[in-house]
Order: C-alpha cells, then structure tokens, then sequence
C-alpha cells in the first residue's frame, strides 16, 4: 500500500508534471460553457426585476409573442411549482419550491435582478427586443437589505409560508428569520469569570461575488421521446442533473449532462439558473435552446456569498489561555433560506481549544439573490470576526499572537462546534513554520503594517465514481464525474500512474458525462483531489488486480504469488525467478485475447476527512492622507496533507489570497435607496487586478491525512478562509486602531484615520 | 426594433451632413469605448453610428505657431508614444494614458473623452488646467470654445445639433512652466476617478507662480476650474500655508455626490490632498523646463 | 437587418465575413467565424478575456464594431502557435502553471505577447500593470506573472 506515510520516494506524486488539458487551453481549443453551439438553436433572454421587492399583478406577453422570431415566451406557469420542503432539514438545504420560484418568480419578486419571463428567439437581438414588449405590472413592496434588520419583527416579509424553524413556542407570523444553529460546550458564565480580559465587538461583512470569469452558460437539446441533452458550465454536472430532474419532474436517466470546460466557479457554479428554462423552452420549441448570461445578469441574478452581523464576545487569562468565547452572528442568506449557517458554527474558533464557548448563526432572508457556495462558503466571515477578536486579545494582552494561538492550539482527538473530530493534524506545524519564517521578522517602513490570522476548514467527501480503462496498447483512460476546475485531471492523472508504475503520458484523464459514470458529486468542498483521487486510486487498483490475475493464468501459478512491481506483474516467490516479469503494455496486449477488455471501477462515499490549517502572513501600506491600501508581502503557509501536483496547490493557496485581499478591500455589493443593485461590472464591483497585489509566497506544510491512500487534504478553501482577517489586521497594524467593517475601502480607513487624529488632539 | 446603420464619410462635411440629417439618435463614433458599453448595457439605442475615424484631420497631431493640434479620434497610446508632446504637455498626456487598460488605450480618443461627458473624464481636468480649447464643426461652420465650456451636466456637452469635435488646441507651453494630473481610484488600475485634478503653473525667473490654473473632476456634475487656485499661488512659492490654502480652495469647490465610487466626505478630503499633490508635481516639473 | 460585408485578414489569412452594425468584432468571431479561443467575460472592457491584436495594437474584441474592420488586420489566439510549436508565452504558460480555469488564458497571452514587443525586458511591476485590463481570478496573477518574465527573458535569448 502507497500510504505508508514514510515513503516520499514517489515516482509522479509530489512532482512539477505536465497539464494534460494544458496545451487546448493555452491555444484557444478548450471548450467553455460558452463555445457550443449546436445547429437550429434558438437564443434564449430572461426579463429580469427592475424592484428589490414587488408582488407581480400581471404578465401580458402577448406582443412578445408576435414578433417575428420569436419562437416561445415562458413564465412561472412553464415552471413545475412544489411543496416547502420539510424537517429535518440537510446542512445544504436544496427546497424545490424555493429553487422554483428563484428560477422564475411566481407570486413576487424578491430582489433585484430575479427572473421574471424568458423568450427563446431566432437570434439573441430578436429574444432581447422581444424582453422589451413583455408587460409586467408590479406591485411595488417595501424591502429589507440587512440580516440584522431583517429579522426584526415588522420588517418586510419576504416569503409568506416562512416560519421560524426550531422555535419551541409556535410561531403564527411568518419571518424572514428561517433558523438559527448553535454550538456550545461548557460554562459560558464560568469562563467569563475566570477571564482577565474579556473583549466584546461587531463585524460587519458585505456580500462578494464569485467572480469566475466565465459567465454562466448552457444549450439544451431535447428530443420527442421526452430525452433531454444538457450541455453546461457546472462545478458538478450530476447535481445539476438531479436539480433539472426534480424540478421539472423528469426521470433522471432521460437527462444527460455534458460539463464544459470551465471557466472558474469557487462554488457559484454548484446550483441550477437558467438550465431548466433553457430545457422548457428547448421542450416548447422542439429546438435546441442556448441560454448565457451577461455579466450584469451574473452580477445581479447568480448567487454571491453572505454578507454577516457578527456580535462577539472573548475572554482570556493574562497568560494567554482563552477561557470563554460567544458570538451570535446573522447571515443573510438572500431571498430564499439557505445560508451556511451550520458551516459557520463549525468554523468558529475551531482551531482554538476553548473550554467554555457557545455560536449561533442565523439564516436570514433578505431582498438580495440567493447567495450560493463561495470558497469555504460561511467560513471567512466568521474567521474575520474570531480572529479579528483573537488578535485584539493578543495585542491587548501583550502576547505574540503566534504565540496566544500556540498556546490554545487544538490537537489530534479535539473536537470542533459541530462535532467533526480532529485526527491527525499540522496545525501547531503551520504556526511554527510562519514564525520561524522570514517575512514574519522583518522590518517594517512608515505606515507600513502585518497582519496574521489562521484559518480552520474541514474539506468534503461524499460520493465520487470513477472509470479506468487499460487499452489494448497499453495506455489507459481514466474517467471521472468531476469538472476539471483548476488542474484535477492532472492529480488524477498523477495518482494512476503512481499507482500503475507508469508515465503519466500513458494516461488520458477525461470528464464524462452523466450518462457514462455514476453519481459524483461536485468539484466543491475541496473534495475532488481527496475523494475523487481516491477513487482513482481504487479503480485502477482493480486494473492492476486483474492484471495480476491475468498473468498468474499466463504462468500457472496462483494470483497470489503476482506482486505488482514499477509497472509490471512480478513472480513473488523465490525460484520462480526464471519466470520473465510481464509489463503493462504486454499484459494489456494479451488481454482481449485471454478473457476480455479490462476496467477498473470505483463507487465509493469518501468518508475520513481531514481538518486543514492555512495561515497567512500580510504586510501592507497605507497612504495615511488618502486610505489607499497596497498590500506589499504575503505568505500564506498550509497543511495541505500531500501535495499531488504542487504546482495546482500552490496555485490555489495564491488565488484564495488574492480573493481574500479583494473581499478585504474593496469587493462588495452596492445598492441604492430603492435597493438596486448598483455595481453590475467588473468596473465598479472591484476584484483584484495583477498590479494590485504581490507576488504570493506559499510554504507548504505536509502532514498527510492517515485516511486517504496519499495523504490528501483539501487545499483549495481553506486558503481564502483567513485571508480576509489578516489583510484587515494588517491595515489596524498599519493605522493603529481596531477595523470590523469589511471591504476596508479608503473612505472608511480615512475616516478611521481621521477619527484616531482628532482622539489625539 | 429601430434600424442602426453605419457610415464611415472621409471628410468633416460630410460628417456633420450626416449628423444633421441623423437627428438627435446619430451618435459620433470615435473609439467606441463609452459607446459600445452604453449599447451593451441598452443603456443608449443610437439609429446612426458616424465613424470619423476615417476623416484625417481627427487622427493627426501637429503643431502650429501658437498651438498643438491634436485631433479628436487620436488614441491614448498614440498621445503616450508622442514625445515631443509628452515632453511639452506630460499632465495632459498621463491623464489620457490613465483611461482603461493598455486595451483600451489603443481605442480610446481624446475627444470621445470629453464628449462622453462624464464628470469623471479624467482628461478633461488636465485639459482645462493647460486652457485647452475645442474645435467644432458643425452646419454652421468651424467655432472653438474653451474646454470647460464643453460638459454641461453629466451625458451631456454643449454641442449643438450636427456638431462634433474634430480636434483640441493646446497652448504651446511656455518658458518655466510645467502641469500634471492625479487622480484617485481605489485599485490601482481599470477604475474610474473619485477624484481627478489637474494643475498647471508657469513659474517667474525667481521662483515664484506666475500663472497657475487648476481644475477638479469627479467632485461635481462637470470637472470644473478652480479660480481661487490662481489667486493662492500666482506670486508665492509652494511652502506650506499656500499648500494648506490650495487643499482648502479645493475642498471648497467640490460639490460631489455619494455614490458607489466615494462618499462627499472622501472626494472632499482627497480632492484637497490630490491638489497638493499635483501642484508640487507641476512645480517641479516647471523648475525643470 | 442589413449587413455590411467586410474583408479582414485574420492570423495573416483573408477572412471575409458579414455583419451587422452595432455588432461586435467579439460576437463576429465567435458567432460568425466560430473561433471560439477569444473568450467573453464582460462584453464591457473589463475584463481582457476577448483581447485580440488589430492594426498591431492589442484591444478588446468586444468594444470594436464588425462594420469598421475593412481591410484591418486581426490576430488572435488561434493563430499564436505556428503549426504545432506552441509560441514561448504559450509554453512557459504550462511550464509555470500559469493557468488554472484557463478562461483568461488566451487573452492574457494575446496582451502580454503584444506588451513583450513593446517592452521586452519588463520588469515584474511592468507587467503587472502591462497586465492590468485582464483579470484573472484563480491564479492570483503570481504565476502568470513569473511566466511573462521568463517568456521574456528565454525570448531576449533567442533574439
Ligand atoms: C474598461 C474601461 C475603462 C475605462 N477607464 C476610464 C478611465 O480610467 N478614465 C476615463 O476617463 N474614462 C475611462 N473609460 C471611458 C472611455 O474609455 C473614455 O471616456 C474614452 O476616452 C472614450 O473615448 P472613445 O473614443 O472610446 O469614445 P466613444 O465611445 O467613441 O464616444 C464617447 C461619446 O462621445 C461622443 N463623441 C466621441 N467623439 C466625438 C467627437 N469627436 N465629437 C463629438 N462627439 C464625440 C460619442 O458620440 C459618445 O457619446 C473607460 C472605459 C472602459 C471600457
Ligand atoms: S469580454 Fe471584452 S473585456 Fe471582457
Ligand atoms: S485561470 Fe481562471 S480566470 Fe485565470
């Protein structure tokens, strides 16, 4: 077995390869959500809200219909309606009556930007005029923005059949408060008691974007016989198929989904948009349908992430030991229920072993889209609010705060809030590796500040299926159910050719599609490289038993005595040594000849999850007349378990940085008086250019997870998860005062500064 | 669906006939930048498109006794790679090579700058600190008015029905004299001006402003000339109570908005900072002339 | 709706195609000639994907108009490699992992190809502000970044 631990000798894992998808994509071949097109297709537009909140009086679409080139006109009533889901509710909460309505509005609209009526055309300027004569009349309805004000009674109810679940008296008014999830252990009062410093603060974070690149796209082919060809840019194509099918009551074989190359997702491209309308209007036209989104409809109509009220409460002992912590924190969750409340609490001081402590977060609807995964969804605003509180606790306490994290450090056999359980773990390996780094010693220039924050994910698992094919010429395909986001193909690639002993150009890595492979689920979570590879792993372990079995045939013996050497079936014992060895390629010759083609497959459920530890390191400067931030060194250091292909690890721990310095500071969603959106582009909605950020150093920090065959953990989140903290650490280093308020724009560092000169005076 | 049609004439007259029969949805079309967003968004449907690209005298730079012409549809990257004018006018040149990306500098003109009118524009406050001057074409021949002249709200310019611009005068600068233009964005690129300022001064032989001109842009519904800039600098040195002066005449002016690119507080404040600052940049680069 | 019918050349071939006013040279490559490398990420300026080179200066495909094309000169990415030796940027690019959707890629190329002639010794804040109307959201821009300087570099080399 290749997880013993010991054994770093590898052949391919752990090396700088070649990307099997690289070269289509550094010439244009690759093919996006948006590059299909499929003849006879007709174009797709969808008529979006102008209002934050209305009821919706009527819709004539008559005149729409009329124009020439239009070939259907659908509203919520092409939409199959279904019933509020019931408790126990999932973690992930996928309610069908909810996903209905958000991808075409029925009785009201909930945000701006939401779905109204879709017309397929003959060309995408005939569907956009014809948007133009569609009448709706609304109702126009007061709205509600913020989680914390949202939940108040008397605020404007979004959804009417919404009650608060989980309260113990029955509530007879609907709220947009949907639930909350606490964690808790211990005495709060007690550890409060015992501490010398307690702090109390508020952060406020705003809802950020994805902002993948590529925008949402999708062509929908159906035939008579009630088969439907689903070609789309997904994180995970098996999901969307079983989205599509329950929604629009369809029997899941009879969907078939084709995944694009794609072109980013962090999570926004886990969930259904325009996909069943494409598919209703493909059904209602009998023609294929393309349905892609502008940036503006990505911007006001896809699902950003959370924005968060946190309330905190931390109390420690002069010698550093925390002793109690609390903290309530309202998550808006957008029109529909849904936040990732229950991630959150298991975020929530997770890296730090507190006796006494206690975290709700609340789900809260407002009139803003549906929020959606976004890298590590929940946990960078509640690492934004424990650390922040964990660095004001250090700094006041007059400890380094490597040092106060050290000292309250979890270990192998701690628990987090929501019960996941640590094993083995590297997080006191991270925290020595950045203070004995370079960066963390070195001077500092005026106006200049270091910012430092830790932060906990727990990656996923779950279902993935994988494929391996040995051809007759002794190459193999290896299939999976997971899109190749940022270089999966390429650790797949690597852990088949380490497990078969052979060049990883002997291999072709491929996506297939839902028709070919068994259920995988999405390329989330941080989950492929873990669960996905694993199942590699397995699948070609079956190639190799059936090899060995095949030459036990070719030689007498038993299959027993075949060992599995560098590529080649191997006479086990003494004496047989004049028994030539047979290599995969002889073996794979021989084959079809002596039984049949051989496959290796894997189902499996990973379970074995590991807890990940990134920590990041900042440094910036700040014009103190201006508030301009230029952030001037950054290291981020992380428990990454096993780097397959280090390359595509620390290509994640470097992009998860630089989002986190754009959600520090300038990403956010702005809206006017009326609640419109305000900051549809990539001009005004402010994700980070090249030349606003440094090079990213990353150190890799390998302490393998005992439970997966090569040690893997999830890499790609739990980068982002500090990485708004720390910027902003580095800015109250920089400024000397406390900052809660997320994006740390120049308008609100200014008048911080300002605030602090006029304290002086 | 209202037709758009294209045309591309060779000269000014036939430009401005085809504007004046277009009416008032005939749009100029230099390099598309403004325009080809504003059609994306439907924000604008224009019934005509008159590319006067085409038209030479809108692609030239040249220099004649008392001025520089530059005409309307030269690009940024044109204006960044002509020394001689770089040389002469560098405040003007670096507020035009701040529009945009290096992608957007090989589109963007100089004059569809200024007839978008947006109160952002960031090289219409460089433009009216150097005393710029705009030349018309229109049915009723050729006029020039001074750049300030030019925006009269936000969208919105003081052409006339059939008119269009077809180049900019610039002064041919003087002895001892030097400008510059800052403006500040939250990123440090692809972003539009919270506050642009353009500041230019001519020095005396001791050291002392003789004339100055200073504008704002991004703090009102049109960039506009600060006059109590001239009256603080001419005759002093650039110590630090006429600093503190100019910063103060620059809040003063400022009557912006809040809106998702700043807050009133903010552009006020910065707007005072920026003039500092790029009068200490115009200051020195006129000692160096 | 009427269309004009325009003669380019693009990637040094003559390419002849009709279009309509008011559409994009963005929409006229990938809808009307199917190359589909030049990618859409805003349609607005803002985010480089659909870079392309025109009259020797690189621009957004999506903020130029089909009509005015006639006789212009177009180069894209599909025409960067020659034959089947992918150009240096494209290669380092791999080499440095560079990319990782690889949505922005061609654009990326298409721009910093165009900078490193003009600039062919850059350094890193030159090419990061070279490098600035291309937005990339994976990568950080650090490997991206490391790659163009040592495109530059094996391309100084080899004159
Ligand atoms: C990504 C991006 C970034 C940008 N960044 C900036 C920035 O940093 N700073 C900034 O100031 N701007 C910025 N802009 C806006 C734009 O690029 C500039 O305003 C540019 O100078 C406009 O010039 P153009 O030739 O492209 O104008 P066009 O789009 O061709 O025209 C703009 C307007 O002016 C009219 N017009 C053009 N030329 C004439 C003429 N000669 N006579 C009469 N009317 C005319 C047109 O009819 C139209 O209404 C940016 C745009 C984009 C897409
Ligand atoms: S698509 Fe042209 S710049 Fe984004
Ligand atoms: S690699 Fe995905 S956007 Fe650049």
């Amino acid at each position: 077995m290749s997880n013993d631990q010991s054994t770093t000798n590898y052949r391919w894992v752990g090396k700088r390869t070649p990307r099997p998808d690289g070269v289509d994509k550094v010439t244009g071949r690759a093919r996006y959500g948006d590059d299909m097109s499929v003849p006879g297709m007709l174009h797709c537009k969808i008529l979006r809200s102008p209002h934050a909140h209305a009821r919706i009086v009527s819709i004539d679409l008559s005149k729409a219909k009329a124009l020439k080139g239009v070939k259907a006109v659908l509203t919520c009533a092409e939409i199959p309606d279904h019933p509020l889901s019931e408790p126990p509710y999932a973690p992930i909460i996928n309610d069908m009556h909810d996903i209905s309505r958000n991808v075409m509005a029925r009785e009201k609209v909930l945000y701006d930007g939401h779905a109204v009526a879709a017309v397929a055309a003959t060309s995408e300027r005939i569907a956009r005029a014809a948007l133009k004569l569609i009448d709706v009349e609304y109702e126009v309805l007061p709205h509600v923005l913020d989680p914390l004000e949202a939940a108040q009674p008397g605020a404007p109810i979004l959804n009417e059949d919404q009650f608060t679940f989980g309260d113990e008296t029955e509530p007879k008014v609907p709220s947009n408060l949907f639930r909350s999830i606490t964690g808790k252990r211990g005495d709060l009062e007690a550890g409060f008691a015992e501490a010398d410093l307690i702090i109390e603060r508020e952060f406020i974070s705003e809802p950020v974007h994805q902002g993948y690149i590529e925008p949402l796209a999708c062509i929908a082919t159906t035939s008579e016989d009630g088969c439907v060809e689903l070609w789309t840019t997904t994180q995970g194509h098996f999901v969307i198929r079983a989205l599509c099918a329950k929604l629009l009551n369809m029997e899941l074989a009879k969907i078939r989904v084709t995944a694009s190359e794609i072109g980013g997702g962090f999570g926004g491209k886990n969930t259904i948009y325009g996909e069943p309308v494409a598919i209703r209007l493909s059904q209602m036209t009998g023609r294929p349908v393309r349905m892609v989104m502008t940036r503006t409809e990505v911007f006001r109509a896809s699902g950003p992430t959370v924005g968060s009220r946190s309330k905190i409460k931390m109390g420690a002992k002069k010698d550093g030991t925390i002793t109690a912590a609390e903290v309530d924190t309202w998550y808006q969750a957008g029109a529909f229920k849904g936040a990732p409340v229950g991630r959150a609490v298991e975020t929530y001081f997770s890296s730090y072993k507190i006796a006494n402590v206690r975290a709700t977060c609340y789900d809260v609807c407002v009139n803003r889209p549906k929020v959606a995964a976004y890298r590590a969804p929940g946990a960078p605003m509640a690492a934004f609010a424990a650390e922040g509180a964990i660095n004001e606790l250090a700094d006041r306490l007059g400890i380094d705060p490597i040092d106060f994290r050290l000292k309250n450090a979890v270990g192998e056999g701690d628990e987090s809030l929501m019960g996941s359980k640590y094993g083995q773990i590297g997080l006191v390996e991270v925290l020595e590796k950045v203070k004995s780094h370079p960066h963390y010693a070195a001077p500092l220039g005026p106006n200049q500040g270091r910012g430092f924050a830790l932060g906990y994910w727990m990656h996923g698992g779950g279902l993935s299926s994988v494929s391996a094919h040995l051809l007759d010429d002794g190459t193999v395909t290896v299939a999976t159910g997971n899109p190749d986001i940022g270089g999966s193909r390429s650790s797949m690639r690597v852990m088949a050719a380490e497990e078969l002993g052979i060049d990883i150009e002997l291999i072709k890595p491929i996506v297939a599609d839902t028709g070919s492979m068994g259920y995988s689920h999405l390329t989330a979570g941080s989950r492929t490289t873990f669960a996905t590879g694993w199942a590699v792993v397995n699948a070609v372990r079956e190639i190799i038993d059936k090899l060995r079995a095949l030459a036990a045939k070719k030689w007498g013996i038993s299959v027993d005595d075949v060992i599995w050497e560098s590529g080649q079936a191997v006479p086990k014992k003494a004496g047989q040594d004049r028994i030539k060895p047979l290599s995969l390629k002889e073996l794979a010759g021989m084959a079809t000849k002596m039984g049949g083609a051989i496959a290796g497959h894997s189902e499996i459920n990973a379970g074995g999850v590991g807890a990940a530890f990134s920590a990041q390191l900042v440094d910036v400067e700040v014009d103190p007349e201006t508030g301009f931030v230029t952030p001037t060194r950054y290291t981020v250091v992380q428990d990454v378990g096993r780097a397959i292909s280090p390359d595509y690890v620390e290509g994640q721990m470097q992009g998860g940085a630089v989002q986190g310095i754009g959600w520090a500071l300038n990403e956010a969603y702005i809206y006017d008086a009326e609640g419109r959106l305000q900051n549809t582009g990539f001009l005004d909605y402010r994700m980070p250019v090249a030349s606003d950020v440094p090079m990213i150093d990353t150190v890799l920090v390998e302490v393998p997870n005992p439970n997966h065959p090569y040690g893997v953990r999830g890499v790609g989140e739990p980068c982002l998860v500090p990485a708004p903290a720390a910027v902003a650490n580095a800015v109250e280093n920089a400024i000397g005062r406390t900052m809660s308020w997320l994006p740390l724009s120049p308008p609100k560092i200014l008048q911080a500064i300002e605030e602090l000169k006029l304290a002086a005076e | 669906m209202a037709e758009l049609k294209y045309e591309s004439p060779q000269t000014t007259e036939a430009a401005v006939a085809l504007l004046a029969a277009g009416g008032p949805t005939a749009r100029v079309f230099a390099g598309g930048t403004d325009l080809m967003v504003q059609m994306h968004e439907e924000m604008i449907e224009p019934t005509l498109l008159v590319d006067i690209k085409r038209i030479s005298e809108t692609r030239q730079i040249t220099f004649e006794d008392d001025y520089v012409r530059i005409g309307a549809a030269v690009t940024g990257a044109e204006l960044g790679e002509h020394a001689e004018l770089k040389a002469m006018w560098p405040g003007v040149v670096e507020a035009v090579e701040l529009i945009g990306s290096y992608q957007v500098q090989g589109r963007a003109t100089i004059g569809g700058n200024l007839c978008n009118a947006s109160p952002a524009a960031d090289s219409v406050p460089a433009l009216i600190a150097a005393a710029a001057r705009v030349v018309i074409a229109g049915p009723g021949g050729v006029r020039d008015i001074p750049v300030e002249d030019m925006p009269v709200g936000p969208g919105r310019t003081s052409l006339a029905a059939g008119e269009f611009v077809t180049s900019l005068l610039l002064p041919k600068r003087a002895e001892r004299a030097g400008d510059a233009y800052l403006r500040f964005i939250p990123r440090t690129e692809m972003d539009i001006a919270v506050v642009g300022v353009g500041v230019s001064v001519t020095l005396n032989p001791d050291g002392t402003c003789a004339t100055a001109r200073m504008a704002l842009g991004a703090v009102a519904p049109t960039a506009r000339l600060v006059k109590a800039a001239s009256d603080i600098l001419v005759g002093n040195k650039l110590d630090h109570a006429v600093l503190e002066a100019l910063a103060e005449a620059a809040s003063d002016a400022c009557s912006p908005i809040d809106d998702k690119r700043g807050t009133i507080v903010f552009r006020t404040k910065v707007a005072g900072v920026l003039a500092c600052r790029a009068a200490a940049i115009a200051w020195q680069r006129a000692e160096k002339n | 709706m009427a269309k004009n019918f325009v003669t380019t050349t693009i990637n040094g071939d003559e390419v002849e195609f009709a279009s309509y006013p008011g559409q994009s040279l963005l929409d006229v490559l990938r809808s009307e000639l199917h190359m589909t490398g030049t990618k859409n990420g805003c349609g607005s300026g803002d985010c480089g994907a659909c870079t392309v080179v025109l009259n020797g200066r690189p621009v957004n495909a999506c903020l130029v108009l089909g009509v005015e094309l006639d006789g212009a000169e177009i180069e894209t990415i599909e025409g960067m490699a020659t034959g089947t030796k992918l150009h240096p940027l494209q290669q380092k690019f791999l080499d440095h992992a560079a990319l990782q959707c690889g949505i922005c890629t061609p654009g990326i190329l298409t721009m910093a190809k165009a900078f490193l002639e003009k600039n062919p010794d850059p350094t890193e804040s030159e090419v990061r502000y070279g490098l600035a109307g291309n937005l990339c959201r994976c990568t950080g821009y650090d490997k991206i970044v490391r790659a163009v300087l040592d495109a530059a570099a094996d391309m100084r080399a080899d004159g």
